[in-house]
Order: structure tokens, then sequence, then C-alpha cells
């Protein structure tokens, strides 16, 4: 029982973890310690350490499976971490100059962030249930604080608490289901799992616990009908941790979600299929007629983001190394639209401060005609339009799904993608064809910076990492197979 | 012997007493002290297991930390527990639907154990003979789950940050002792004098 | 002839028909229960004269010699009064919390070893029983102080509650460092290893036991236990619970008669079972602190009570001597002096015991 330390060498696969667990534990004595003002240098060390860790993961793989069978790091969740540090940094950056109008000019904003990260990185690398479960709350509760962290705005502190209750219910669901899974399995380490369901029949026991596992996910990725939490929060977080929202912790609960399903349930593809179909149509459909009434551009993106969980999970449902390669370059190219379109939000900034309904964006091309440009970029390839980003994104889901006979889910897909079509493109009908009514504040350098680099991806797609981005989607999804 | 069997049967049925009286007691106060009676005596279970660590821990933490703050907090609200519960019809179908699966899921896990009881003894690991559970649970908690146990110190670390951001104010204009500054004064502003008796200063 | 055997059993505590060991063991919680009132009842005493003879007072010296029987007239007047209960007061409450006080405080003798195998139960986990059992006793308090139903009491039961909570966490510490230096959660070991390694051991005269006992090496945990231990009791100078100049008599205002006497009690016994916990930590328990005739000769029972009377002399002392803290002083000594200094007793312990290979590795 007891095994000697087998020295450092023997953790490389989580010296990225490792990392950033020390990382914040340094920067937070750092701000404790330091007089007052340490927000802005503690924020630019912060993403100095990201970066770092990105780096890391990116240049210097290091694979392999530890801590008795409960860590795994292989080509998937490098390609899943360098995109939740991707996300992380960016909504650091977004919020470097907002950080008073958004309350978050505190060192403790950086220090959480980093904390989320480090527990997406222990959900993308969670091979065990109960890895997977603390990964998911040190994510999840340090996200709640930092959607209520704007601490004097009620509609911040009711965004905290309520993301705080439905997490806490969604919790409790994830840990029924992994407690019946291991009361008849008998196991709690995926593939484990895996082999019992194999040996074992399929019984009602099993069924029911990954149901409720998925359920309990669901509710991370904020797919239909688990989405409920995500309009209001993303409407009352300070605008910086909405993009933050948005961005990385989806991308590690959908990674997550992809190694549940591959690595536990892989012997019983038929039953996770039909959830995972199901919840992927609800939000397709869904999000695309809800999202048509909204206002508020922060509640619009939400349905967006609710929507575009349902695009990728088509690719999951496909089941197959297409369907994951999709899902993957999906994940990447929301990411890269959805901070692009934050920091255009993040941009509409006028005298009075900052403003985020639909119909404030009218005359904007007029005013700051790039960010008018790039918002109305961003927007098109949300709806999937060639020759942008989104719509390889969406190209290479719906393909797994036809190869996979799932000719229904696609089609209903793409009349989702036309439905939604509406209520971007009526954005990009304010900002051009409505009378001006105020004028708005030359947006802060690095935000032009997010903006064009992100706007630039999304344009050039595919002509630039278009080829290399599908070459690793394609290495990191094998590895799953 | 059949004192276990009694013991199980008392500390089981105070636990289920209890939890129906958490729920049904008209006093949030009486509802906390019913819910430590169902602590107290689910750790007596624990002991009867031979589970003695979990049972005294259950204690330590969730009795004499956790529930001392609830009684804390629940003491000094002034909730009307019946206005709560007026409501309580409307939310009664899906409350009971609920119920009932749950229900039918805890049957399930109870059947499967009488049906193939092979099935569900194959999760139970028993511990190794002569350790007492306590060197047990230590020699794999710092070697096969440190990571877990690592990642759950984070966990509550962020707990703590995140009470800290969102209540911590720093109120202006207060005055604030530093025992530190007391104690390294000194002499200075301070005079000793001797008063020779009878005379006054 | 049944019945006879039945009866002999009964009586004798003899294991006949396994129901024996039972009532044997029955007799011997009696027998612990009894002296443990009566050694109560002088240890009142005792406090109000060392209090008094700080004072250069007298103290009670009335009833009997020397006021010998002064707390069993008191024990009789409380006994023979009136019980009051406030008309607002919740009455079960208000009644289970001193009988919850007295009864968590006597418990926790169960596991306690007055000498080498004379404990009622010597347990695994005898120092986390102990531990839970006093962690509950702030049950009492608030029980007690919210059920009066007036604001006094609440307020002492606020006060008990956050200090209580407080300084049960340096005291946790403070065992993990003992904990860890004997290896065992066995009250009985952690003496035995007391006496089996330690610093005489080290500098080769083991007779000079006293230096093996923990005080010596742990000697900033002995002073935060010791503080500590105050604190978690109630005891001045950290009695805030009952402050009586603010507070009247915080959270047992509303009390009198057997109830009253029934906190009394409880108090008491915790804070002797506290002596009897720092005796065990710390002072080497029933061992003698020469490990010569005629030390040797004397009972370990006798050593173990002596050690205990030294502690609460202390306690007592401490009562006279030195004023009350204020609260935010309080909460400030437990959390940004003792949780501090014991957490990193606990790491340093920790590394120490690592490098060197000390401690105790007898209790498998």
């Amino acid at each position: 029982m007891v095994s000697e330390f087998a020295g450092f060498a023997s953790l490389a696969p989580a010296y990225p973890e490792l990392l950033l667990a020390l990382g914040a534990l340094v920067l937070l004595l750092m701000g404790v310690l330091a007089k007052k003002e340490s927000a802005p240098w503690i924020t630019g060390i912060t993403i100095g350490l990201l970066i770092g860790v990105g780096v890391l993961i990116v240049a210097a793989p290091s694979e392999g499976v530890i801590f008795a069978g409960g860590y795994i790091n292989d080509g998937f969740a490098r390609f899943m971490k360098a995109l939740v540090v991707a996300g992380s940094v960016f909504a650091l950056i977004l919020a470097v100059s907002n950080a008073e109008a958004h309350g978050l000019n505190k060192f403790e904003y950086p220090v959480l962030v980093v904390l989320a990260t480090l527990g997406m990185f222990m959900m993308i690398s969670a091979n065990d249930l109960m890895n997977l479960y603390v990964g998911l709350e040190l994510q999840s509760l340090a996200l709640y604080v930092v959607a209520a962290f704007k601490r004097d705005s009620s509609k911040a502190t009711e965004a905290g608490l309520k993301y705080f209750v439905l997490g806490a219910l969604s919790s409790g669901m994830l840990l029924y289901g992994a407690s019946l899974l291991y009361g008849f399995t008998g196991h709690t380490q995926l593939n484990e799992i895996a082999q019992a369901i194999a040996l074992g029949d399929r019984n009602a026991g099993v069924i029911f616990g990954l149901v409720f596992v998925l359920a309990g996910l669901a509710f991370k990725i904020s797919a239909v009908p688990f989405h409920m939490w995500t309009p209001d929060v993303y409407e009352g977080a300070p605008t910086p941790v909405t993009a933050f929202f948005a961005s990385a912790p989806k991308v590690a609960a959908m990674a997550l979600v992809i190694r549940v399903v591959f690595d536990a349930f892989e012997p019983i593809a038929q039953d996770w299929q039909q959830v995972v179909i199901f919840i992927s149509i609800a939000s397709m459909v869904l999000a695309s007629f809800a999202a048509i009434g909204q206002k508020n551009l922060k509640r619009l993106l939400a349905y967006s983001s609710i929507g575009h969980v349902g695009f990728a999970l088509v690719g999951l449902s496909a089941g197959s190394l297409v369907g994951v390669e999709g899902v993957a370059i999906y994940m990447a190219i929301y990411v890269a639209m959805t901070i692009g379109t934050f920091a255009c939000i993040l941009a509409l900034r006028n005298e009075d401060g900052y403003v985020e309904t639909i119909d404030d964006l009218a005359g904007l091309a007029q005013n700051r005609p790039f960010v008018a440009a790039m918002l109305a970029v961003f927007m098109f390839s949300l709806v999937g339009l060639p020759p942008l980003a989104g719509f390889f994104a969406k190209w290479q889901v719906f393909l797994a799904a036809v190869e996979a006979q799932l000719f229904i889910l696609a089609v209903i897909g793409m009349l989702a993608s036309a439905v939604s079509a509406f209520y971007y493109l009526r954005v990009v009908k304010v900002m051009y064809f409505d009378e001006p009514t105020q004028t708005f504040a030359l947006p802060a350098i690095e935000l032009r910076v997010v903006i064009a680099l992100t706007g630039f991806l999304v344009i050039t797609y595919y002509f630039t990492i278009g080829a290399p981005l599908s070459q690793w989607a394609h290495t990191a999804a094998g590895s799953l197979f | 012997m059949v004192l276990p069997y009694i013991f199980f049967y008392l500390f089981s049925a105070i636990v289920i007493a209890s939890a129906l009286m958490v729920i049904a007691s008209r006093n949030p106060v009486h509802s906390v002290l019913f819910l430590i009676l169902a602590f107290v005596n689910a750790a007596g279970i624990f002991m009867l297991a031979g589970a003695e660590f979990l049972a005294l821990i259950l204690i330590v933490v969730y009795v004499g930390a956790v529930a001392v703050l609830f009684l804390f907090v629940v003491m000094m609200l002034d909730v009307d527990f019946a206005e709560f519960r007026s409501g309580m019809l409307q939310y009664m179908p899906i409350g009971a639907l609920i119920g009932i699966v749950l229900l039918l899921e805890l049957l399930l896990v109870a059947g499967t154990a009488y049906l193939a009881p092979e099935g569900a003894g194959s999760g139970v690991l028993p511990i190794a003979g002569g350790i007492e559970n306590t060197r047990a649970l230590g020699q794999i908690l710092y070697t096969r789950y440190i990571y877990l146990f690592q990642a759950c110190g984070l966990v509550l670390l962020v707990a703590m940050i995140g009470a800290i951001v969102l209540t911590l104010r720093h109120k202006p204009g207060v005055k604030r002792q530093d025992i530190a500054k007391q104690v390294a004064r000194g002499k200075s502003g301070l005079e000793i004098v001797k008063v020779e008796s009878g005379k006054g200063l | 002839m049944d019945w006879i055997v039945y009866a002999l059993d009964y009586l004798l505590g003899v294991p006949i028909l396994g129901w024996g060991t039972m009532v044997g063991f029955i007799w011997k919680a009696l027998l612990l229960l009894v002296s443990l009132l009566l050694f109560t009842a002088y240890i009142l005493l005792a406090d109000r004269k060392i209090w008094a003879a700080v004072q250069i007072r007298r103290g009670p010296n009335v009833v009997g010699a020397f006021g010998l029987l002064q707390s069993f007239a008191d024990l009789l007047k409380f006994a023979l009064k009136e019980p009051v209960i406030p008309a607002g007061a919740d009455k079960a409450v208000f009644l289970l919390a001193p009988l919850v006080t007295v009864l968590l405080a006597l418990s926790a003798w169960a596991v306690v070893p007055v000498s080498e195998g004379w404990a009622l139960a010597d347990i695994n986990v005898g120092i986390l029983y102990i531990f839970a059992i006093s962690s509950l006793s702030v049950y009492g308090v608030i029980m007690g102080g919210w059920s009066s139903n007036s604001k006094y009491p609440f307020l002492g039961a606020l006060r008990s509650a956050a200090q209580m909570v407080s300084y049960e966490v340096s005291i946790g510490f403070v065992i993990v460092t003992v904990l860890l230096c004997v290896g065992s959660l066995n009250l009985t070991d952690i003496v035995i290893a007391q006496q089996e390694m330690g610093l005489a051991h080290m500098l080769g005269v083991p007779w000079l036991s006293f230096l093996n006992w923990f005080w010596l090496p742990l000697f900033p945990m002995f002073i935060v236990f010791f503080i500590s231990a105050l604190a978690e009791t109630n005891r001045p100078p950290f009695d805030l619970p009952e402050a009586e100049s603010e507070l009247v008599a915080g959270f047992m205002v509303e009390y009198g008669s057997t109830p009253y006497m029934m906190f009394m009690l409880g108090e008491y016994v915790s804070i002797i079972l506290m002596c009897g916990l720092t005796t065990i930590l710390f002072l080497g328990g029933w061992d003698a602190p020469i490990d010569l005739p005629p030390f040797t000769w004397i009972p370990g029972v006798v050593w173990f009570v002596i050690k205990l009377c030294a502690a609460f002399f202390m306690f007592a002392l401490v009562k006279a001597v030195v004023p009350r803290y204020r609260y935010d002083q309080l909460m400030r000594l437990g959390w940004k002096v003792f949780l501090p200094l014991s957490l990193f007793m606990v790491v340093a312990v920790a590394f120490v015991l690592q490098l060197t290979g000390w401690g105790w590795h007898g209790g498998m």
C-alpha cells in the first residue's frame, strides 16, 4: 500500500498543474503582502504565468498516466488545456483597463482565474470520477466567486448566487450519478468502469448513473435543459468575467464530457449517444428561438453559447474520430469568436459608461467603424457564413454527423443555424443601418489588439491556422481512440 | 452477541426519527438540534461498523464546527417557517416526483444487492488485517490519493479567498489596535514618579 | 439454578455469561463517576481557596474543618431550591442544556487512562474521542443561552460559540504535534511513548524521566495548549460567555438551583478533563517523574492525580491573577497568534521527525 515517492520526474505530465498551483499560491501571497494597488502588476504576472504554462503544454509535451491512474495527460488533454489557457489569458487581458469599472481591480481576481484554470486542467486530465469531481468543484467554486466579484452590484450578486445554487444542484446530480456508477461497477477509474460495463451486462443502475453524470456535466456546458442559469449569469457578471465564462470553462467541461463518454461509457455507446443527441437538438433549437427576443447583448450571447454547445455536441453524437476532431476544432474556433465578440462589447463605452443593449449599437458603424466591422465579422462567423472560421467549425461537425448517418440531427442543426442567423444579423443591421444616438469612446489599446487578432484569425482561418489546427485536432482526437 | 444489533437499531431509529424531525419541527433551531442528533447517531453507526476514525471525524467536523456555525446563523435569523411552507402545496407535485424517482433508484440499488449479492460486494475492499483504520486511511491518503488530497486543499483555499473577497470591507476611519506597536512603545509619554507616602502628588 | 449465576454475575461483574463484562463495565463506570464527582467537589473547594489565598482572604472555612464540606453544602442548597424556568423560555431545550453539558463532560472521561490499563475504554482513537466530545460541549452553552430567550444569555451563547470554535482549531493542531511524535491516537500509547523515548534517553540518563515528557521538546505547544484549554473551558481570563461585569452571568443568567449546579459541575469536570489531558499529553501521564525508588513505589494513579492537581493549580492561579480579555483580543490571540504558531509547529515537528527519524515506533 505504501509506495515510495518516485521523484519529481515522475510527475512530469502534471507539471502544468503544479506550476499553476504554486503560481496561484505565490501570487496570493504577493497580493496579500504587497501594499495597496497590487492588482495591475499581479494581473501582469498572472498573464505571464499562464502564457508560460501554455508554452509548457504545447512545447514540452510529457504525456502519461500518473497518480495511481487518476490523472491522464494525453494529446487530447493537451489540446484542450491549450485552449483553456488561451481563454484564461484573454479573459485577463480583457479585464486590464476595464478592471476599475467592473469591480475587478483586486488582486484576488487573477488569482481566482488561475485557480479556476487549474480546476479546468484537472477536469480535462481527470481519469477517475473522484478527480473529475474535485477538479469540477475547484473550477466551479472559483467561478461562483468571480461571478459575484462586483459585490456592490445587485445583478452580479444575483448572478453569483444563482450560479452557485444551480451549480450545487448539478454537482449533486453528478455525485449521485457517480455513486451509482461506483456502486454498480465497483470502480471509479474511467477505463475500469468501461471494463466492468463491458464484462457485465448493461444494467439499469449504470444507465441511471450515466444519465445523472451527463446531466451534471450538461449543466457545466450549459446545454438545454440545464441552461437556465446561463442568461442571468452572463448578464449579471462583469463583462470580462462573462467572456471568461463563455470560453475556458466551456472548453474544459466539453473535454470532460468527451472523455467520460469515450473512456467510461464506450461499451454502451448507443445509450450515451441518445442522451447527447437529445441535448444537442434541444440546445440548438431552444437557443435559436429564445435568442430572438433578447435586447441585451450579453444575454444574446448567452443563448448563442447555448446554441453553439448544441452544435458542438452534434459532432460528439457521431461518436467517431471525425466527430471528436470536429468538436475540438469547434471549441477552438468558438473560443476565438467569443473572445472577439466580448472584446467588441467591452469596447462599447460612451461618456456614461459601458453599454450592452442591442439598441445602443445604433450607428456604431459611423462612430467606430473598426469595432463595428469586426463585430459584424464575428456575427457572420457565429452564424457560420463561409469563408469565416465559424463555417468550417460547423462544416466539420455536420460532416461527422452525416458520416455517422445522423441525417435528421444534421438537418435540424442546419435549420437551427438558419434561424439563428436572424438574431445575429439583426445586430449587424442595427450597427449599420440605424441612426446613431450616441458617440462611443476610443477602446483601450489591448482591446483593439484582441479584436484585431481574433478577427484576423476568424477571417483568414482557412488560409492560416485552419490546416495546422485540423492536424493538431486530429492527433488530439486520435489519442482517445 | 446481541448488543451490537440492539445498538444498531437504536442508532438507526434515532437517526431516522431525528431526520424526520429536522423537516417537521416548526422552530428552525430545533431543526438544527435534531440535525445534530442525527449526526451523532450516524457517528454511532459508523462506530459499530468499525470505522472509528470516520465516526469521530464526523462529530468533530460536522457537529463540532459546521453545525455550530449553522446554529449560530439560524439562531440569529428571524425566519417564519410557516410562511415558507405556505407555498409548499404548489411545489408538492414536482417535489413528490423527484422523491419518487430517488426512492425508485434506491430500491433499485437495494434490490440489486439482494438479487445479485456478488455484484454488490464487488466494490467492497476489506481493510488489510491488523491495521487500525486511522493508520490505513493515512497510508493511502498521502500516497495514492495525494493528488486529490492536495486538490481538496485548493478547493478549500478558493472557498476561503471567496469568502474574504466577497465580504471583507475595510471601513475607513476605524481605529485598530496594534498590540505589537503598543508593546514596543517603551516609556515614551510615560513618567514614573516616586511618591513619598503621606505627601500626595 | 440459572438465576443464581445471573445474580452473581450481575453483582460481581464476573464474566460468566457474556453479560458479565457488561456489568463489570457498569461497576467500573460507577466507580469512576463517584470518584470523579468527589474529586470535583474538592477541586471546586481548592479553586476557591487558591483564589482566596491570592487575594489574602480565607475562602470558605465554615462548613466542616477548613471548609472541607463546603461543596456538599452547596450541593444540598442547589438541589433543594426551586428550579425557575422563565416564561418565555424554550422549556425542553432550557432543561436539556445543563444535562448536555454535564453528560458530555462526564462521558469524555470514559477513555482517560488514569494509570496503566486503568481506563474504562482504552480505544484506538482515544484522543480523537476526547477532542470530539469537547467540541460538542459548546452545545450546552449555546442551547442554554438561546433557550433562555433573553439578551444577556444570548450574547453569552454567541460569544461562546465563536470562542470555542476558534480555540478548538489550535487545540487540534497541538494534539496533532503530539500525535506526530507518538504515531498513535491511543492515550495509553501517548503516555508509554513518553516513557520509552525522549530527551532523558538521548542524554543517557533514562531515570530522569520527567525530561522525557513532551512538555520539553514541544514546549511552545505546551503553553498554547494550556492557554487554549483555558479558553475552551471558558475559564478566566477567557470567561467571556459568562463575563459578569458585562453580561451578568452570560448564558447562565436565567438558571438557578439544580440546572445551574449541573452547568457548574459540567464546567469543572471538563476543566479537570483538560488538566488530565495536559497531564497525558505533556506531563507523562502516570509516569513517575524520576524513575527510581522511592518514586516508583508510588502507584501511577497517584502520580496522575498529583500532576493533574498541579495543572489545576495553574488554572486556578491564572483565574486569580489575570484580568479578563476583551473579545477582539481573544479572537486575535486565537486566530492570529495561536493558529499560525501551532500550524508552523505542526510543519516543523513533522520535518524534524522525518529528517531525524525520531518519534516513537512502538505502537503499531
